[in-house]
């Protein structure tokens, strides 16, 4: 498989990091560089195999349904980049752009 | 001076120092580090008075009944562990001067046993990097060669023990970023079994890989580092649930009898003869001391880089997610939602971290994912299923190299691809969580080079039973 | 062009049920609405590097209830996996929730019965455990939107359907049905208001008697149930009209607007949603063993359709009254406090749908805080049943119940209620009537019987309400004897 240009602009949007012509250009060929060392896998049988999820894991422990939470020595004021009334602000967005569903 | 960190401490109880003499020789080192034309650019951070203040509180504990492991201890902290008096930036721009608002288990635990908290060090963006050459806050060097690369992504915490500054660091690894830069620099370093260090405070890289791992300059520095930041952490769904053994008691434990297994794929022809002569003069003085040494096979140990660079990558995509300037680190401004996103993760994050996101998001895309990502997962278990069956034939440890070659130049390898086979040796313990670690075992062109214990899954002690013997054997340090 | 009557609606719904738990789902954080913005926030759902999920037991209780009730098969093994994309409201630019191997599978909801008496019955494909977003304010501040993440983290269980409705009623069917199950078992407050249910819907149109299903669009922003339905049919008429117009259907979110009625297609651009799901490492798979699912099984309360029955079997209550008071669980408990003690349940089925439903209706209580307790209640219709008070007097006294909250006795004798059945008092009156009417007394006793009730009337009159009227009847024949 290979990467073109267009896979690397759309990659790049999904995950929000901007990238000029000349990047994607680059970022297209180290991707299909490194891509072309992972061939090997798609000839190895796996046929029956387990994915390998929660190595080692002896099940998924839970906890009492309580309180209190994890404290925060500083408040979120302390490291918000943009803050008001106890509101993290972000550029204005039309509701429903581009949202995901809960 | 060469004490390690027991001496330190055995100083403190026995009324010679106090764990301010301590910090004040170990900033003292640590000036020496960063002064000069090549300075060794060690730590992001080091607030000097923080770590006197901290010292000067271990006072009250040195005449407690039970003193702990690590009293008085300096301990220099890889810059992705949550600390609360420090910023923690994993080397990277979009977390510049972030301060965590909670602590890592591992740094509460520390704390605990006395440690005086001594740094943060530097080290690739995020982990991601074999070199420490991809930091915001530039390269660190090797402080055996400066013109070196110390190795990463912990190279900051190795070179920090390897310069002498402090006897343990914490670093952490992926896939082998202790283990590689302690042998480029000349040190100990292990990681533990998966689950047996919490993760909770540590920035994650790929969860399912990622692990807090030991620097020292002795095997017993590493071994009570380890045992301090040990243990089962409710906050971590990762963590085991298992008591832990005080992992120093194994130097008095000798090898006889032990089965250490020599992994044939870990020696191919390629490699470099002087580097498997170390090995195998390492295995030799084990079996002088009544270890049984056994030809052993993992089949699918060349599996393990594009294994590895597929699970890595993809986790790492979803990691970072988070870094997206809403609220905390790093904001651009930019016209609209997306485009402030856009600008803070392209100016927030540099190339190869960069390159690894989006090698991640690839993988686990729509038409993707089953030939990349579900493949990968497949081809781990069957990599994990090599170390068990080898364990299961009652093989102890296995003894390789750590590394390909010693501690290349600075600049010297620009592929990214070269770059990954550094660590052709160390991932495999990682796609398995099983325990390994490596210590000195010789040098080549008078750099170090590093020999790798690995054992089955929480069996450390038995691990370092073999590494407390071979640093005897080797360096006639005594226990 | 052909006519919508030519063409049938192909529905499935996904609901999302927020679970009635203290905190949130993996994390300590109250999950309470209300809080002050990102008050109920900690580094776990706030995101913050190097936190770490665990996972809640009691969403997991909830969830499992939940999937039991609806006839789903819960699997032993169940895996969170994460759902990446970026929203300022998700603060790990991923939602925990499940996706190929989610918490159960393959249950149904039967939704009412066919003329031929069988059952319809909607699939329910699966119930899956999630975390839910925070909350994006639009409106708050000019040119910036405003995050509040106390919400971010509340643990979900999202149910999705089959297609198997064909009518906007029946979606509002399931919908009815669904939210009286997750009351019954306590799963959650199921409110659309505060958002406690929230729902989309799918929709596609076929010719009828086609087998293969059309081209679907998903109804987004549907506040309330009837609001589902509507927007159902708005949307059924514009696909018709596509089709046969000649167009073809976008498969596309649509976002209903519930003033203007309509549906318009929403901003976000298909195909730019890729979520690259994959296992959440940071939580290993769960695993639930068989006897906990069957203990949860167990413990399961009664639920609608067996309870309809009992109050068949056992109070032989028709299937009007049963349909009435078992749609909430809370009404159901109520009636059967009432019924047991007082004997006659078809008398308190009355009572309660009648007088109480009225009541609660008129001044909006619910049935938790109504004040008639229903002891008080039982105790009303022994004393009515036992002619202590007449049927009148004991309207009378429901009423001063249900403001006062004191018991009946107590009200009957402070308000002089009781019903008097003495002799010499009735026969009192009774002579007071005919001495002020002596005309109509003539006629009377001359047999002109429909004056009877006239005499009566004047007599429960000047006993305030008070006289037993069978008794006075009898001492009035005696009287003028006839
Ligand atoms: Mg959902
Ligand atoms: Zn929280």
């Amino acid at each position: 498989m290979s990467v073109s240009i267009d896979d690397v602009r759309h990659i790049a949007s999904l995950a929000r990091v901007g990238v000029n012509d000349e990047q994607a250009a680059q970022l297209t060929s180290e991707l299909n560089g490194i891509l072309q060392h992972m061939d090997v896998l798609s000839r190895v049988n796996t046929d029956g195999v387990e994915e390998a999820i929660g190595v080692g894991a002896r099940g998924l422990p839970a906890r009492a349904d309580h309180g209190p939470p994890i404290a925060l020595e500083r408040s979120t004021d302390a490291f918000a980049p943009s803050i008001r009334d106890g509101f993290f602000l972000v550029p204005r967005l039309a509701s429903h752009e581009s949202s995901g569903e809960a | 001076m060469s004490a390690s960190a027991r001496e330190l401490r055995d100083a403190i109880i026995g009324g010679q120092a106090s764990a301010r003499s301590h910090v004040e020789e170990a900033l003292a080192v640590a000036r020496g580090a960063e002064s000069g034309t090549r300075p060794l650019n060690i730590f992001i951070t080091l607030p000097a008075d923080d770590a006197r203040c901290d010292a000067d509180e271990i006072v009250e504990h040195t005449n407690d009944t039970e003193p702990g492991l690590l009293l008085g201890v300096p301990v220099a902290i890889k810059d992705n562990i949550a600390t609360l008096s420090m910023p923690t930036t994993c080397g990277s721009r979009i977390l510049d001067g972030y301060i965590s608002p909670y602590e890592a288990t591992a740094i509460t635990k520390l704390r605990a046993a006395g440690a005086v908290l001594f740094g943060k060090t530097n080290m690739d963006e995020f982990g991601m990097g074999s070199s420490t050459e991809h930091s915001a806050f530039g390269p660190t060097r090797n402080p055996n060669a400066p013109d070196r690369v110390p190795g990463g992504s912990s190279g900051g915490s190795a070179a920090a023990v390897a310069a002498g500054i402090v006897r343990i660091a914490l670093g952490s690894e992926t896939g082998g970023s202790v283990r590689q830069p302690a042998a480029f620099c000349g040190v100990v370093g292990v990681k533990p079994t998966y689950g047996r260090v919490s993760r909770f405070g540590l920035v994650a890289f790929a969860s399912s890989l990622d692990h807090i791992g030991v620097f020292g300059r002795t095997v017993d520095d590493a071994a009570r580092g380890l045992t301090a930041i040990s243990g089962f952490d409710k906050r971590d769904s990762t963590s085991a649930e298992l008591r832990v053994p005080t992992f120093i008691d194994s130097a008095s434990e000798s090898v006889k009898g032990m089965v250490i297994g020599r992994p044939r794929e870990y020696f191919p022809e390629s490699l470099n003869p002087r580097i498997t002569a170390a090995c195998d003069a390492a295995l030799e003085r084990l079996r002088e001391q009544g270890a049984e040494i056994r030809d052993v096979s993992l089949p699918h140990t060349s599996l393990a880089i594009p294994t590895y660079y597929i699970i890595a990558p993809a986790e790492a995509s979803s990691n970072l997610a988070r870094f997206d300037g809403v609220r905390y680190g790093l904001r651009m401004q930019g016209d609209g939602l997306r485009a402030m996103y856009e600008a803070t993760r392209s100016h927030g994050f540099g190339a190869e971290v960069t390159r690894r996101i989006l090698l991640g998001t690839y993988v686990l895309s729509a038409g993707y994912y089953d030939a990349y990502y579900r493949k990968a997962q497949q081809v781990r278990s069957l990599i994990a299923r090599d170390f068990s069956k080898v364990f299961a034939s009652g093989v102890d440890v296995l003894l390789t190299p750590t590394t390909p070659s010693p501690a290349f130049g600075i600049g010297a390898i620009s592929d990214p691809y070269e770059m990954y086979l550094a660590d052709i040796f160390t991932v495999t313990a990682n796609l398995a969580g099983v325990p390994a670690m490596s210590q000195p075992i010789g040098t080549v062109d008078g750099l170090p080079i590093g020999g790798q214990l690995i054992a089955a899954h929480f069996e450390e002690a038995k691990m370092f039973r073999a590494a407390f013997a071979l640093e005897r054997a080797l360096h006639g340090v005594d226990q | 062009m052909s006519a919508t009557s030519d063409w049938e609606m192909v529905v499935g719904l996904e609901v999302h049920v927020q679970l009635r738990t203290r905190t949130k789902a993996f994390c300590s954080c109250s999950a309470e609405f209300g809080a002050p913005p990102n008050v109920n926030t900690c580094p776990v759902c706030l995101a913050l590097p190097g936190a770490l999920p665990v996972l809640n037991a009691k969403a997991v209780e909830l969830a499992t209830r939940a999937a039991l009730a609806l006839d789903c098969t819960v699997n032993p093994v169940s895996v969170f996996a994460r759902k990446n994309y970026f929203y300022p409201d998700l603060p790990k630019g991923y939602q925990i929730s499940q996706f190929d191997k989610p918490l159960a599978t393959g249950g149904h909801i039967d939704i009412g019965t066919r003329s031929d008496g069988a059952s319809i019955r909607i699939g329910v494909t699966r119930v899956h455990m999630e975390e839910d977003a925070g909350k994006s304010v639009h409106d708050r501040f000019d040119r910036v939107s405003a995050i509040d993440l106390n919400r971010s983290g509340v643990p979900l269980v999202e149910i999705v359907s089959e297609p198997d409705m064909r009518s906007a009623e029946q979606a509002g069917a399931y919908l009815r049905v669904l939210k009286q199950l997750l009351e019954y078992t306590d799963v959650s407050d199921v409110s659309m208001e505060e958002g406690s249910l929230r729902v989309d819907a799918n929709i596609s149109i076929r010719r009828r008697g086609e087998t293969a299903l059309g081209t679907k669009t998903e109804l987004k922003n549907l506040n309330s149930f009837s609001g589902v339905e509507r927007a159902l049919k708005v949307e059924f008429a514009r696909q018709v009209a596509v089709v046969s117009g000649g167009g073809s259907i976008q498969q596309q979110t649509m976002m209903w607007d519930e003033r203007a009625e309509e549906v318009r297609p929403s901003r976000t651009k298909e195909g730019s949603h890729d979520y690259r799901y994959f296992p959440e490492p940071d939580l290993p798979p769960l695993v639930l063993a068989v006897d906990w699912i069957d203990h949860v099984r167990e413990e399961l309360p009664e639920l609608p359709v067996a309870r309809s029955q009992r109050y068949a079997d056992e109070y032989q209550l028709n299937e009007y009254d049963r349909e009435v008071l078992t749609a909430s669980p809370h009404i159901a408990d109520y009636f059967e406090a009432v019924a047991r003690p007082h004997g006659d349940a078809k008398n308190a089925a009355n009572w309660v749908m009648g007088e109480v439903l009225a009541r609660l209706k008129a001044t909006k209580e619910t049935i938790g805080t109504f004040r008639v307790r229903p002891a008080d209640l039982a105790q009303l219709l022994d004393l009515v049943r036992d002619g202590v008070v007449s049927h009148t007097a004991g309207k009378q006294i429901f009423a001063r119940m249900s403001e006062t909250g004191d018991p009946p006795a107590q009200i009957a004798e402070r308000d002089g209620l009781l019903q008097v059945g003495d002799d010499a008092q009735l026969i009192g009156w009774l002579d007071e009537v005919i001495a002020e009417m002596p005309d109509e007394a003539a006629r009377l006793r001359a047999g002109e019987k429909r004056l009877t009730g006239v005499l009566i009337g004047a007599a429960m009159r000047k006993s305030g309400g008070r006289a037993d009227p069978r008794k006075l009847n009898q001492l009035l024949n005696a009287r003028l004897g006839s």
